[in-house]
């Protein structure tokens, strides 16, 4: 497993929408990489004709009957909401500086 | 203080004769949370009202001769994972402080329908990351056995409750270990199910492959007759197993005699010696030289691959959960911080999950983004599943030489608090014989096997199943525990510290330890 470097780190961040300042780059960057290292490890061990089990048990497809249940009120789905406006989640703009 | 150290199975018998009524049970639990909690601060919120009323509710019920259930009116925690209606729900996180769901997790609606009331809502790791409860945004809770130590993780909230006799059952859910590590280190039971047979609609997810709730209580019998409530097939969890559960507490009451006559019993060879302390493999030791003497056969079994388990979990598990934490986004619910200027929704994004996620998530997000990176994927989360199917053949192969499986719960008593925080893989470490079932989707349960010699702290004893075989868990675990408190002459809490109440009562956390 390659060490990963603090501008590694900042990229993840990134793409994980969290803001890291230098402090928090310097303290959790040496960490990721002794994890890393830890696990590194795994790389190889299993043969290439072993399937990958992504659940434990088997899974199926489940379906319902499409038929009408009760669901959330439009106030009860808003409660929680940071900002909302005429029965709709209120958000700042989407589009950033560079579009 | 006596009659709250009795067993929930005794508290539904005295409700049955009518020796006790829910109301004056649920009162001593909040009386009992207003005098220690601040201590031990098992609690990040607690419910006195809302408890009172279902207790009174109850009452009328057992006084019309129509109780809801054999637990009708025995007070429980449930950990601040599960959704609950008109009660916050925090994950320990700064980013759900306030949260109100609208509505209750399949779990919780269970409990209301059997007439249990809930006290209150339980601390935990923030999102369940973590195996010391220090990692909750809201401050750590502290092991009722010594207030210095960490009470386990991720559920250190339910454990200590049910420790620190403010709460008869609890509610927690285990990722990698998070109900019976805690149980180990606070000496007391706690229960993961089959994967798939307990619902988790409305449990707020962190790696959903792996997590499943289960029940955290003082007695194995306990245990079983909670896990009866809340088990069995939801059509709102697509994963949840659609055939009924095993008789459960009729194993409890069987194996309660002692008598394991034709259990074969697999010692895991990886999981003891390098990394046990001394006094947690000898209590190990001597639980199973008392299965052998109740007529079980022990065999040594082997599971090379449980070598990678820990490696193959810290891929699977930050990958699952960098997707699954995706959900907090500042625009539906939670926190929302707005930057200065005219920020973009991104900007609100970034400097919300800044500020609402403590360093342990921070740390798990980006090590599954990585993960989850292209490039990288083959390499690490592919190998990591391939590495889970390796444990499953494992675990049937060693299944197939003994009935139940055995190991130390967690490889040392408790720490201190603040020894392995900002230590991430000595942290990770205390997981390593948990982690195995969760990978596979087997049950496991953890129950007391004494205190450590060289320390005096509770040392845990977990038995492994086969899948679905859940009541092979509460048979072994019942013989074990009757064997052991024969030994003792009473259940292991008897001999944990008395907890100083505190001479006013404390409303809130703070620490006060």
């Amino acid at each position: 497993m390659p060490e990963i470097s603090r501008d590694e780190v900042r990229h993840l961040a990134d793409l994980a929408r969290i803001e890291l300042d230098d402090a928090e780059l310097d303290h959790l960057a040496p960490q990721l990489s002794v994890i890393l290292e830890s696990i590194a490890s795994i790389a190889g061990v299993a043969a290439a004709d072993i399937p990958p089990t992504s659940h434990a048990l088997p899974l199926t497809n489940v379906y319902r009957d499409d038929v009408v249940v009760p669901c959330l009120t439009a106030e009860q789905a808003l409660s929680g909401a940071p900002a909302s406006e005429q029965q709709r989640f209120s958000v700042p703009r989407i589009l950033g500086d560079e579009q | 203080m006596t009659l709250l150290k009795k067993s929930a199975a005794e508290f539904a018998a005295m409700l049955a004769a009518g020796d006790v009524t829910s109301v004056e049970l649920t009162q001593a639990c909040l009386d009992r949370i207003a005098a220690v909690d601040g201590a031990v601060h098992s609690f990040l919120y607690v419910d006195a009202e809302g408890a009172l009323a279902q207790a009174a509710a109850s009452d009328a019920r057992r006084a019309a001769g129509t109780p809801a259930s054999e637990l009708d009116g025995v007070p429980i925690a449930v950990k601040d994972v599960l959704a609950t209606q008109g009660l916050p729900t925090t994950c320990g996180s700064k980013i759900l402080e306030g949260w109100i769901p609208p509505y209750d997790a399949t779990v919780v609606a269970r409990l209301k329908a059997a007439g249990l009331p809930i006290l209150g809502k339980t601390n935990m790791d923030e999102f369940a990351m973590g195996s010391s409860t220090e990692h909750s945004a809201y401050g750590p809770t502290h092991n009722p056995w010594d207030l210095d130590r960490i009470p386990g993780g991720s559920g250190g909230g339910s454990a200590a409750a049910v420790a620190a006799f403010e709460a008869p059952l609890a509610i927690g859910t285990d990722t990698g270990g998070s109900i019976r590590q805690p149980g180990a280190v606070t000496g007391t039971v706690g229960l993961k199910p089959t994967y798939g047979g307990i619902s988790r609609y409305g449990l707020v997810a962190m790696a959903n492959s792996l997590d499943q709730v289960g029940p955290v209580t003082r007695t194995v019998l306990d245990s079983a007759l909670l896990h009866e409530v809340i088990g069995g097939h939801d059509p709102l969890d697509s994963t949840s197993i659609d055939q009924p559960l095993p008789a459960l507490v009729a194993a409890a009451r069987d194996g309660a005699s002692g008598d394991l006559s034709g259990l074969r019993v697999g010692v895991i060879a990886e999981l003891r010696g390098e990394g046990y302390q001394a006094g947690v493999q000898q209590r190990f030791d001597e639980a199973v030289a008392l299965l052998v003497g109740a007529g079980a056969e022990v065999v040594e079994v082997s599971c090379p691959s449980f070598a990678h388990a820990l490696a193959a979990y810290y891929l699977i598990m930050p990958s699952e959960a960098s997707s699954n934490l995706a959900r907090f986004d500042a625009m539906r619910y939670g926190l929302r911080v707005v930057p200065d200027g005219d920020p973009s929704a991104e900007d609100v994004m970034r400097a919300t999950r800044d500020a609402g996620f403590g360093d342990e998530v921070k740390r798990r997000i980006i090590l599954g983004t990585y993960a989850l990176s292209s490039g990288y994927y083959d390499a690490y989360y592919g190998q990591a599943q391939k590495v889970r199917t390796l444990i499953s053949q494992d675990f049937a192969a060693a299944f197939d030489l003994a009935d139940v499986l055995v190991s130390p719960t967690a490889p040392t008593t408790a720490f201190r608090i603040g020894e392995k925080l900002d230590d991430p893989l000595a942290m990770y470490l205390n997981d390593v014989a948990t982690i195995p079932a969760n990978l596979a989707g087997i049950p496991g349960i953890s129950i007391p096997a004494g205190l450590a010699p060289e320390d005096g702290l509770p040392v845990g004893f977990q038995v492994l199943a086969p899948a679905l075989a859940d009541d092979r868990l509460y048979r072994v675990g019942a013989a074990l525990e009757a064997l052991l408190e024969k030994q003792w002459g009473a259940p292991l809490l008897s001999q944990a510290p008395e907890l100083t109440p505190a001479v006013e009562p404390v409303e809130t956390s703070g620490g006060a330890a």
